[in-house]
């Protein structure tokens, strides 16, 4: 820490505690508040065995004796009661359709990953965090991660430097926020969600060059660049390919477009939208063979190359619920959403569906060698274009005709 | 945007905006114990400067300072993917000097040996070239198939790596007796192993992508540059110091040697994979042929050699490589040169470089097998 000698760097420090603050107050004040402070003096003042004003500081100990009290989706539950079931918008942002879920699924989807892609290579893969076969592993990383020493590189652009990761995690975190995963699950809504989605789709490559630019290196810029070629050659088809399932359904909205597939799932009759989708949303995601902003034997690891300790965990955490977020999407749009046999909850048919997009997104990674930046501009304009408009022209016509 | 310049005697200079100059190594992944600058314009080098050197050790001066037999494991420690090609044309010439006869055994030894370390390093090499294209399974599968050729070599030399296994005379270690059951099992492993390769990595519409017409060397211009080994015959050349100017007994076996015309990084992948099958079939006859009797001729650790000097040249796995020993009839080397391939291949990486995108930086560098080490020797 470097002696404050002038009123400029009082000042950044001041603004540099706040900024903290801001992101550490949330995280871990507002649990803290509601474990120690609310829940308990809610709790006592309810018990009728005890008088609640000379047990307060106690008292946390006592609702352990039942926790089916503390059940967030039990609507005559205690907790739901107080308003923080799970119908509440805290429960639904930090927990269940929300943060917590999303950052469990996606530490679960990196081990399945690197599973199995070990067991593609011939290797074990994790085998010692956790008892099974190394189930905890990315807790393991998390924790060694938060451990690690925040290095800002000199002659970098601070706020930009450390706001990107941040940015990007709440890109995803507003990815996963507009997607439902059940026809009662979902944090917000809208009857334009579909727009919404692809517009925060749009905002990705723009924090990837927000970071590439803020790190001052010659490796984060290239690959902050290729980020941004990527993006104009890759998300033109991606919004295409997305239309004829528009047009089947006649609607933006979400909801509507599950509901509209109760008779056939639109991967049948957009076969071909399905495939542009599933490239595109690779290269959106930017796993191999599209992963050129982070190329490692070329330019190091791209636009992330300078981020060290939990700061680089929250863009690798942001990568995999974009991951989720965009299973979750093909999900929707192509497999029918949460519907299925009504003997499991459409929630459960939704996860089962998205695990196994995303293990669809997981396998090219050991399949296929990296592209080059111009026959992936080329493929993007040349190929996935025509296939789109295809696409899309068919399910003019499947409209049209035949009234599906 | 301009560098600022120093005044402190070092070069600098002026960049425009519409150039960027990346330094790629010692610490880039693409680039290990090695250096070189490039200067991008767009997605083009416009420029290459190798900058070699980082692991120099004076191993040509240190070899003056041993006896014949001390500086064995020092020449190994330059090539440890090459270990028995590196020591095989030093020890030939030390025994030419020394008028020593190597018995027909150890002469058919020392062919599985380098013929096994051949694998061993083109594996690495496949293995590198894999993870350089972004292919990780091609990372893992050849190093993981490579340990089996390491415990085959281990069986002979008995280290699994640096067995010094050469020396003037001969050869330290007889095979032993179950080694060629042992062999043919791993041979007919890998051959199946070599078909998944071309199934998942070379035959793989991707890879031709990425490497056809990649870094394309003429043959004329492999021939004015001096360029070697896979580099050279991946351009057209017909060159095998194996066949050429054979040595220990290569003129008895019968192998063909692999020539493609492309020129390009393809070309030089291929005949790195056909190279390995060669190098099975060339151990299977050695095998066959293998006759009885001494592995070594007694030497004195204190030999000494006549006054004279010796060349001889042998094709390791990366090229021809020669060794050329002066000597004053002591029982050290007066002088020692050693012509490795890795440098003779570095003088092309600019030549191919300039010109092409900057994602085909790893894949070019690597397909010239250069190993900084050794050309640092």
């Amino acid at each position: 820490m470097a002696e404050i000698t002038t009123f400029e760097q009082f000042v950044k420090r001041i603004l540099k505690i706040i900024f903290w603050l801001l992101i550490i107050l949330p995280m871990v004040a507002l649990p803290i508040f509601y474990l120690f402070y609310v829940l308990p003096v809610e709790f006592t003042c309810n018990f009728s065995l005890l008088n609640c004003s000379e047990h307060i500081n106690w008292s946390l100990a006592l609702y352990m004796f039942d926790p089916s009290k503390l059940n967030p989706f039990d609507p005559n539950s205690y907790i739901s009661q107080m308003g923080l079931g799970a119908n509440s918008m805290l429960f639904k942002l930090t927990t269940f359709p929300g943060f917590t879920f999303v950052a469990l699924l996606s530490s679960m989807v990196i081990w399945w990953e690197r599973k199995l892609l070990a067991k593609m290579q011939y290797r074990i893969g994790p085998l010692y965090a956790g008892r099974l076969e190394g189930i905890f592993q990315s807790f393991a990383d998390l924790f060694k991660l938060l451990f690690k020493e925040i290095v800002v590189p000199e002659r970098a652009d601070r706020l930009f430097f450390i706001a990107a990761p941040f940015a990007m995690m709440a890109l995803a975190g507003a990815l996963v926020g507009i997607i439902p995963i059940g026809p009662s699950t979902y944090i917000a809504t809208s009857p334009y969600s579909l727009l919404i989605v692809i517009a925060i789709i749009g905002f990705f490559p723009i924090v990837a060059l927000m970071a590439g630019w803020a790190s001052n290196n010659k490796f984060s810029f290239i690959g902050a660049m290729r980020a941004l070629y990527q993006m104009i050659s890759y998300e033109i088809p991606l919004v295409i390919s997305i239309l004829g399932v528009v047009v089947l359904a006649g609607s933006l909205d979400l909801f509507q477009i599950v509901s509209a597939q109760s008779r056939i799932w639109y991967i049948l009759p957009m076969i071909l939208g399905a495939i542009v989708f599933y490239i595109t949303s690779m290269a959106e995601v930017e796993r191999i063979p599209f992963d050129l902003p982070d190329a490692d034997s070329e330019i190091v690891a791209g636009w992330q190359t300078e981020f060290t300790s939990m700061v680089f965990g929250v863009i690798q955490l942001a990568v995999y619920v974009k991951l989720y977020a965009l299973s979750a999407l093909f999900t929707i749009l192509f497999l029918g959403g949460w519907s299925g046999p009504p003997a499991v909850p459409g929630v459960v048919w939704f996860l089962i569906k998205t695990l196994i997009v995303e293990t669809i997104f997981i396998i090219p990674r050991g399949a296929f060698p990296r592209v080059r930046i111009d026959q992936l501009i080329k493929f993007g304009w040349v190929w996935l274009i025509v296939l789109a408009f295809i696409n899309f022209f068919v399910a003019i016509a499947l409209k049209a005709f035949f009234g599906l | 945007m301009s560098l600022p310049t120093q005044s402190s005697g070092l070069f600098t200079e002026q960049v425009s905006e519409d150039k960027l100059v990346v330094s790629i190594g010692p610490q880039h992944p693409g680039a290990g114990h090695f250096r070189f600058t490039i200067r991008v314009e767009g997605d083009t080098i416009t420029e290459c400067i190798p900058d070699p050197g980082y692991v120099h050790r004076g191993g040509e001066k240190q070899t003056e300072y041993r006896t014949y037999i001390q500086s064995i494991p020092m020449i190994e420690r330059s090539s440890l993917l090459d270990v028995t090609n590196i020591t095989l044309p030093y020890c030939m010439a030390a025994e030419e000097l020394m008028g020593i006869q190597v018995p027909p055994r150890a002469q058919y030894l020392r062919m599985i040996m380098s013929e096994n370390q051949r694998i061993i390093s083109h594996l690495y090499w496949l293995g590198i070239q894999g993870i350089f294209l972004g292919h990780s399974t091609m990372f893992m599968w050849p190093l993981g198939d490579r340990d089996i050729f390491i415990d085959l070599g281990q069986m002979i030399g008995g280290a699994r790596i640096t067995y010094s296994y050469c020396v003037p005379g001969g050869v330290r270690n007889d095979m032993p007796p179950n080694f060629k059951d042992r062999a043919m099992k791993v041979f007919e492993y890998f051959e199946s192993r070599l078909k998944d390769y071309e199934r998942i990595f070379f035959r793989s519409p991707l890879f031709e992508k990425r490497t056809r017409g990649v870094g394309v060397l003429s043959r004329s211009d492999a021939i004015s540059l001096g360029v070697a080994g896979q580099v050279l015959r991946a351009s057209g050349v017909k060159s095998d110091t194996r066949i050429d100017e054979p040595y220990c007994f290569y003129k008895d076996i019968s192998f063909e040697v692999p020539v493609y015309d492309d020129g390009d990084t393809w070309a030089r992948c291929m005949v790195h994979l056909e190279e390995m099958r060669q190098s099975m079939s060339i151990i299977r006859q050695c095998l066959e042929k293998m006759p009885q009797g001494q592995i070594k001729v007694k030497l004195s650790p204190q030999q000494r050699a006549q006054a004279g000097e010796a060349y001889c040249r042998t094709e390791a796995a990366r090229g021809a490589m020669a060794f050329h020993i002066i000597s004053d009839g002591s029982t050290k080397p007066y002088r020692t040169k050693w012509s490795v391939p890795s440098f003779r291949n570095l003088i092309a990486l600019p030549k191919l470089l300039v010109g092409s995108h900057v994602a085909d930086m790893p894949a070019i560098y690597w397909s010239l097998d250069y190993w900084p080490v050794e050309a640092d020797r």
